[in-house]
């Protein structure tokens, strides 16, 4: 007979993914107890603190455990050290520029969310909700649950506890990815096409553990790493159990071949969302996988290698060529999400010793770019007859003589397509460069070539709508031009702070490269 | 004196001022004045510099060098060399005369009507602003002392140029710039990978991008052919060289006069300089076992520029494709395996960068006057614009290197020492001399000389056609004097030059 033993906790080095889970516990009571009139302002407040408070306990405890005071806690069962703390801190970071976005309206006070979730698309009852002036503040909540699970993830040192965290993440992103105020049947689609595929992903995920356990009789991640080298006999079950975990995990990030959902969700689901998800979930599902692979599969590497070579060469090729024949911005930005999931890849294939690094600041690079970018296409709107703001104006032809009107706006969007494409003083190029080196540094010099032809094409793409804004006079566009609304105050702090962001780390990346550096070990 | 950062100060005087242009709206309107202004101070300023300047030695001199990322090994590190000094002295020289030249490039005609003067305004403190910025882009590209820094403004350099075909060019000026960019940004990337793989090989440590420490750092054959071919293929690219020149007629056919002076002029200079700073040094093995190649390649160029440009009917067409020849005679220079033809080669350099500014400035006021460049829309200019006439032929005999003006004394060192080192090499360059003096003459023939058109005489005598303006003249003014100069008194620019050659000679190509 087993006795149970109950895990010391150590409470401080929860206390980030505490104080993100319980204000959004705090927020699902707002909404149901708090006066209408003042509700969304307590949540949007509750949805900007937390993250912040988050992100100084973070660093309370990046100076307690970098450099010496790694451990593992909760029995085992989740990590703290240098990587996963790096990872929260971005992820913290992508949330308050991202909730910023989400809590913007435009000047005509519209938001982005629908005004009733549970209202048809075009119903008398939906009209009716938006006549009252209702408004679905449970996003915010929803959003910080989300976010806890991120938080978590890169933590997890335990195959199940990945899985839970995994679902903590996905669940609430599914919900958001259907309240888009405009066209919400492709809103609904979308959340409906990401949970059918996302669940179906975390059904092999499990399976993988499960045949994981039966492998080393353990589902923790050492005990993996330690299976991996002393058992005979069983390759064949660790390394298709190795490869269906990372399937859900790659599924995560959207890289080729689990990509299908990319375009669709990142189309149909708010611009707000999109944007918070396609930087902080990939960052998250990134920093798990960092911990699969150094972690647990060092004893994997031959089995493994080829298939995350293969998953990144598919990544950067499909995801360049297919962003290069799109006609709307969004679906542009999500193959070009997949193509980066690629690029990011190329900097642990190797599992070199800068990976982890590398691969922290390519994610930061990519998400604050990412952030900006969507912020920057929920400004820019078609309006009707009478002059009134409809819904965003996403079709690549609206976008021209953008620059002209707006240059500020479009100087921004060009800062983060240039970080996008990898020139040099943005952020983009250094992440790029950290990559390269990580890959060829350990032997992966052909996968590097790859990665600049493919870099080379997806400028194509990114420099045709610098065209558009800049070279183009609206009138050549056969569709109803665009016109950028002026941002909300939270907008503007959103894209002032990812446009520095931005500057800074491809001009002087130097503190963040050093902070990186110190946090590469991880706990075993 | 010489404690100055003189460097630092030449890069980041004109890029505030770009800076401080743009953002500053009440600046736009008299943005053409501070342009000009702000490039002849730096004029003067580099002038200043070159006073203090060491000839004699082949080393860096005016050294900065400061940790820009040590986490990866990136020094903020310029200093300048002979060659580095003449290649600033002619880009920051050309600025203003470019500034003044397209004075009225930024207003489109076909928009003056629908548009305020705001917008004009802007646009035109857009142009000055961008012209600006790559001033001090320029300076730093041939400051460069480490690898990372030099990659980094290569790279940087693509988008002033490219906002500046693509913003103020003709009407395909959108292809244009895309193919400028997208060609670049190919060459630049293949660059990268060389880049990291070069750093790989080196001693890493802060400094690990320093020139000086990656100079002899990659020592396995295969390894160092491979990273030549990925930088030669980069400044192939920017040079350009057949067969990857495609993009340089169209972008100079669309770019303003001033816009194509600085990219050709210039901006294509930086691919031979990489060659002679970074191929050679580098990788001196690889650069000896590919040499005949390239030599070979450098004589297609030449040929090939050549013979297409007598076909063509674009005036400015016609000017990329003669410096398509002049390219592949500069790089037969640097490779043929001479130190003479390597110092007539660097020579050459800053002699078509003034022959090119002044085609084609000069091309650009010939079209502003006819309304076309084609060239079969004119003849007997002469009669009609006796001074833009002269002009243009000064310009066309430096470019084909008439005794007494500043192209003579390169093409005649790269031929001499291409005789001393490769005899059907040098007959061929030759047979490419005489090709040049042919479409040279042949085009000034057409456009020049016999009865002038109809239309063009009704235009003079009407008043609507008239000869160079006072602004136009003072900008040819220092580009004459400048070509005269360095035809009579090439002395001191070869004094600076020829050390350099003799350390590449022998650490490079023998």
């Amino acid at each position: 007979m087993t006795t149970f033993v109950a895990p010391v906790i150590d409470w401080a080095a929860l206390s980030a993914i505490l104080v993100i889970a319980g204000t959004g516990i705090v927020g699902v009571l707002v909404a149901a107890f708090v006066p209408a009139s003042s509700r969304r302002t307590v949540q949007v407040v509750l949805a900007l603190v937390a993250p912040l408070a988050a992100l100084a306990v973070v660093a309370w405890r990046w100076s307690v455990v970098v450099g010496g005071g790694e451990s593992t806690l909760v029995a085992g069962q989740l990590a703290e050290d240098g990587p996963a703390l790096a990872a929260q801190a971005i992820i913290l970071i992508f949330a308050v520029v991202g909730f910023a976005v989400m809590a913007s309206r435009l000047p005509n006070g519209e938001e982005a969310f629908a005004p009733q979730g549970a209202a048809a698309p075009g119903s008398a009852y939906e009209e009716a909700a938006r006549r009252a002036g209702l408004e679905q503040t449970e996003v915010f909540p929803l959003a910080l649950l989300s976010l806890a699970g991120m938080l978590v993830f890169p933590m997890a040192n335990d195959l199940l506890v990945m899985f839970v965290a995994l679902e903590v993440l996905s669940l609430p992103l599914y919900v958001l990815s259907a309240m888009a105020r405009r066209r919400r049947v492709l809103s609904h689609e979308a959340a409906l096409k990401y949970f059918l595929l996302g669940a179906f992903s975390s059904a092999l995920f499990l399976f993988g553990v499960a045949l994981l356990f039966g492998f080393s009789g353990s589902i923790s991640l050492p005990d993996l790493g330690t299976a991996a080298a002393t058992t005979v006999g069983m390759d064949g079950m660790a390394v298709v159990g190795f490869v269906l975990v990372l399937t859900g995990l790659l599924f995560k990030v959207g890289a080729v071949p689990f990509h299908a959902w990319v375009p669709d969700v990142y189309q149909g689901a708010p611009t707000p969302v999109t944007g918070f998800m396609a930087a902080a979930t990939k960052t998250a599902a990134f920093a798990a996988i960092l911990r699969l692979l150094y972690v647990a599969a060092p004893g994997f590497g031959w089995d493994v290698e080829p298939v995350l070579w293969a998953v990144a060469i598919a990544s950067m090729l499909l995801g360049t060529v297919a962003a290069i024949v799109q006609t709307d911005i969004k679906r542009t930005l999500a193959y070009s999400s997949v193509a980066h999931a690629g690029f990011a890849l190329v900097a642990i294939v190797s599992l070199s010793e800068q990976g982890p690094s590398a691969l922290l600041f390519y994610l930061l690079a990519y998400g604050l770019a990412t952030v900006g970018a969507f912020a920057v296409v929920t400004l820019v709107r078609e309006r009707d007859a009478d002059g009134n703001v409809t819904g965003e104006a996403t079709h690549l032809s609206q976008w021209a003589g953008l620059g002209r009107r707006h240059p500020v706006l479009a100087a921004t969007m060009t800062l983060f397509l240039l970080s996008f494409a990898g020139i040099p003083l943005t952020a983009g190029f250094v992440g790029k460069f950290v990559a390269f080196v990580a890959a060829a540094d350990g032997g992966a010099w052909p996968l590097v070539v790859i990665a600049v032809i493919a870099s080379a094409a997806a400028a194509f793409f990114y420099v045709r709508i610098i065209v558009l804004m800049y070279f183009s006079r609206p009138e050549e566009s056969e569709r109803p031009g665009a016109d950028a609304v002026e941002p909300g105050a939270l907008t503007r702090a959103s894209l002032v702070l990812c446009a520095l962001g931005t500057l800074v780390l491809g001009v002087w990346p130097t503190p963040v490269l050093d902070l990186l550096a110190q946090a590469a070990k991880f706990v075993v | 004196m010489n404690s100055l950062p003189w460097i630092t100060i030449l890069i980041v005087l004109p890029l505030l001022a770009s800076a401080v242009l743009w953002l500053v709206p009440g600046l736009h309107r008299v943005a053409r004045p501070y342009g000009l202004v702000v490039s002849l101070v730096t004029l003067g300023l580099a002038v200043a510099m070159a006073t203090g300047f060491d000839t004699g030695t082949a080393g860096y001199q005016l050294t900065e060098t400061h940790a820009w990322i040590p986490a990866l090994g990136v020094s903020y590190a310029v200093g300048l060399n002979g060659l580095g000094l003449v290649m600033v002295l002619l880009a920051v020289g050309l600025v203003p005369v470019v500034l003044a030249a397209d004075w009225h490039a930024a207003d489109d005609p076909a928009e003056r009507e629908d548009e305020d003067a705001a917008y004009v305004a802007r646009r035109r403190a857009t142009f000055v602003a961008l012209v600006l910025a790559l001033t001090s882009l320029m300076v730093a590209v041939f400051a460069a002392r480490d690898l990372f820094l030099f990659y980094v403004v290569f790279e940087v350099m693509l988008l002033p140029v490219y906002f500046l075909i693509g913003m103020f060019g003709g009407p395909q000026r959108r292809a244009a710039a895309v193919k400028f960019l997208l060609y670049s940004l190919a060459g630049g990337l293949v660059m990268l990978a060389g880049v990291v793989v070069t750093y790989l090989h080196g001693p890493r440590g802060d400094q690990g991008f320093l020139l000086d420490s990656l100079a002899g750092a990659v020592t396995d054959p295969v390894t160092q052919r491979w990273l030549f071919a990925a930088f030669f293929i980069a400044f192939a690219v920017k040079a350009p060289m057949w067969p990857v020149h495609t993009w340089l007629p169209d972008a100079t056919a669309q770019g303003t006069p001033g816009t194509s002076t600085l990219l050709v002029g210039v901006l294509d200079k930086v691919g031979t300089f990489g060659m002679l700073a970074l191929c050679l040094p580098l990788f001196p093995d690889a650069a000896r076992w590919a040499a005949p190649g390239i030599v070979v390649l450098a004589i297609v160029s030449l040929l090939y520029g050549a013979l297409v440009a007598m076909g063509q009917q674009d005036l400015m067409r016609f000017v990329a494709f003669t410096s398509v020849s002049h390219f592949g005679f500069i790089v037969l220079g640097i490779f043929v395996g001479s130190q003479v033809a390597m110092t007539g080669a660097m020579f050459y350099m800053v002699a078509h960068g003034l022959s090119i500014a002044g085609l084609f400035l000069l091309a650009g006021y010939l079209e502003r006057r006819g309304g076309s460049r084609r060239i079969d829309a004119y003849g007997g200019m002469q009669r009609l614009t006796p001074v833009l006439a002269g002009l243009f032929l000064v310009a066309g005999l430096a470019s084909i290197a008439l005794p007494g003006l500043s192209g003579f004394i390169g093409e005649y060192l790269v031929l001499l020492g291409s005789f001393q080192s490769s005899i059907p090499a040098a007959v061929v360059a030759t047979l490419g001399v005489v090709l040049a003096a042919l479409y040279f003459l042949l085009v000034y023939q057409r456009v020049f000389t016999g009865e002038p058109r109809a239309s063009l005489r009704e235009a003079r005598d009407a008043g609507t056609l008239r000869d160079l303006t006072a602004r136009e003249r003072w900008t040819m003014v220092p580009v004459v004097v400048a070509m005269v100069v360095l035809g009579v008194l090439p002395g001191p620019v070869l004094d600076l030059l020829t050390p350099i050659s003799q350390v590449l000679a022998m650490g490079g190509v023998q």
